[in-house]
């Protein structure tokens, strides 16, 4: 269904979802939203607040249960793909007590709490994988530290070493650039890069449409339903923003003379 | 009680109970009642469950009793009522548009109001004094066999899921995405609440045991940024406030539950006041300077 995927070899897809639906009580937060996804891509999830992004999210993650629709991550079903350690969930965080007496070591390990067995007693190799994880956000000198006494752009550098040392093959972003300095911006973003050439798929929801610009090879537009959906500089048209975004472009980037800057890219 | 003092050594004023056997019990029991406690504590306080201790305490009053009546052991009962009311919290509050804590408010005061009236109308010799206030001293045999099996339980299962319970406390969001079932582990950490206010009872009674869910915790938090040692903190300044507390019980002739939880309460104080980072005093300090 997707003409961009039929040029390509028969790869087997990270992340499928095929006409999902969501509803809250009735209410629908989405419908038949479709997404294939290779690996060793980073695919951009934009639209309004409220557009259902990260019902979306929450749907992949197994957080809600889709009323119609199946998902499957590399091939499994979400809760057998998350048992397998195959997906990484990097969330807003809004919902965290820094205060929470914990070292970034401590955070970081926390992603290997599934590798581990019941008594999450950490091995060697999941040592190794916490120094690398924490190595690739530089925030090895700080992993003494208490979580709460990091600024918020390290904050974010802890969740995401805590990702990266799931050493999971898919990888999901829910709005990893808000909020952050732009040192961590840079860091996050040269990262992205990095785990694309890796071999991960990388699917991260924005609203910041430079960001997608910046990095993604493909785009979903979003607003109840998939939009459009493609390789960044066919889908990334001044109209298909002003359909996501109710014709009020939500920065100088659909304005013609940038948009045009960066199809052009 | 100054002059009472004088007179005896501190070695004997330590080791004089010691030589009753319903002392040597006592010391025992909320020592270890006070460990138990304290370890649970540090769940309660950082996932934000005071409330709910103190809910779950009280809703155990009606099993105490219907247990007693029966000639049960009172724990089960307190187990079946602790749970039940939990239960039913999740249900009133899923099913109706009342705010989380108006329900737990409401449910325990009716389970708590439930116990009295069962007490007031079954006819046995239930002591409801000891049920509210906890007698340590008067501990019996029977009930320390069962207050050594329930700790043993509790400290078994926080042992083997210490790291998953304080992952589900710190981010549950994250322990879902990695494939961990936090609806087991939210369940299992109200069990152990449950189990825990049972045993609290024993010592400090079912008014005060919310004080040794929460109190041990609080003041371990404001003294370390560290989990592991924050448990062991709480667990020491419990076992140790319990210990004291009956031994000022004993040679002051004061009620022992009161005893313990003002000595954990002072404790606490103490860290308030001068926890090295926590402490007010030292941002007092830290201002002055600046």
């Amino acid at each position: 269904m997707n003409p961009i995927f039929k040029s390509h070899e028969k790869d087997f897809m990270r992340i499928e979802a095929e006409q999902v639906c969501v509803d809250y009580n009735g209410t629908v937060a989405l419908y038949d939203a479709s997404l294939n996804l290779k690996a060793g891509s980073i695919c951009g999830l934009v639209g309004m607040n409220g557009a259902g992004k990260s019902t979306f999210f929450k749907a992949l993650m197994g957080f809600v249960r889709p009323s119609r629709g199946k998902i499957s991550i590399n091939g499994m079903k979400v809760h057998q793909a998350q048992k397998e350690q195959s997906v990484a969930y990097v969330p807003q965080n809004e919902g965290i007590d820094y205060s929470f007496p914990v070292s970034v070591w401590d955070v970081v390990m926390m992603g290997r709490y599934g590798s581990m067995n019941i008594f999450r007693i950490p091995r060697e190799s999941d040592r190794r994988a916490v120094v690398h994880a924490l190595e690739r956000v530089d925030l090895l000198d700080l992993r003494e530290r208490p979580i709460g006494s990091l600024s918020g752009g390290q904050r974010k550098r802890a969740f995401l070493a805590r990702a990266i040392a799931q050493r999971a093959s898919v990888l999901l972003l829910d709005e990893p650039f808000s909020g952050v300095d732009v040192p961590t911006e840079k860091l996050m973003a040269e990262l992205f890069l990095q785990f694309r050439q890796e071999g991960h798929t990388i699917l991260i929801s924005t609203h910041d449409l430079n960001h997608v610009r910046d990095f993604c090879d493909f785009v979903v537009l979003i607003n109840k339903t998939v939009l459009a959906y493609g390789e960044t500089s066919e889908v990334f048209t001044s109209e298909n923003l002003n359909k996501t975004f109710g014709g009020i472009p939500p920065n100088p980037l659909s304005a013609p003379a940038s948009s045009k800057d960066f199809v052009n890219e | 009680m100054s002059e009472f003092l004088i007179s005896i050594t501190p070695m004997n004023w330590l080791l004089d109970p010691l030589t009753h056997d319903f002392m040597r019990r006592a010391l025992m029991v909320s020592a270890l009642v006070g460990g138990v406690c304290g370890l649970l504590s540090c769940y309660m306080t950082l996932k934000g469950w005071a409330l709910m201790g103190d809910a779950v305490s009280h809703a155990v009053m009606p099993g105490v009793v219907v247990a007693y009546a029966l000639g049960l052991p009172f724990s089960l009962g307190a187990f079946v009522f602790g749970v039940g009311s939990v239960a039913l919290i999740g249900f009133v509050k899923q099913k109706s548009r009342i705010k989380e804590d108006t329900v737990i408010g409401l449910v325990f005061t009716g389970f708590f109001a439930l116990g009295l009236v069962l007490v007031s109308k079954i006819k046995s010799n239930i002591d409801l004094m000891q049920i509210l206030f906890g007698s340590p001293l008067g501990i019996s045999r029977a009930d320390v066999n069962q207050t050594l099996i329930i700790s043993f339980i509790v400290i078994s299962i926080l042992l083997v899921f210490r790291k998953d319970l304080m992952l589900y406390c710190f981010d549950a969001k994250h322990a879902r995405s990695i494939g961990i079932n936090t609806g087991i582990l939210h369940y299992l950490l109200l069990t152990l609440l449950s189990l825990s206010a049972v045993v609290g009872l024993q010592t400090v009674g079912i008014i005060l045991v919310v004080a040794m869910l929460i109190t041990p915790g609080a003041t371990a938090y404001l003294l370390t940024d560290r989990f592991d040692q924050m448990t062991l903190l709480a667990v020491a300044s419990s076992a140790f406030s319990s210990i004291l507390g009956v031994y000022i019980s004993y040679w002051s002739d004061i009620e022992t539950g009161g005893s313990i939880v003002l000595v954990q309460t002072l404790i606490f104080l103490i860290a308030f006041l001068f926890a090295p980072r926590y402490g007010i005093l030292k941002n007092q300090i830290y201002i002055n300077n600046n």
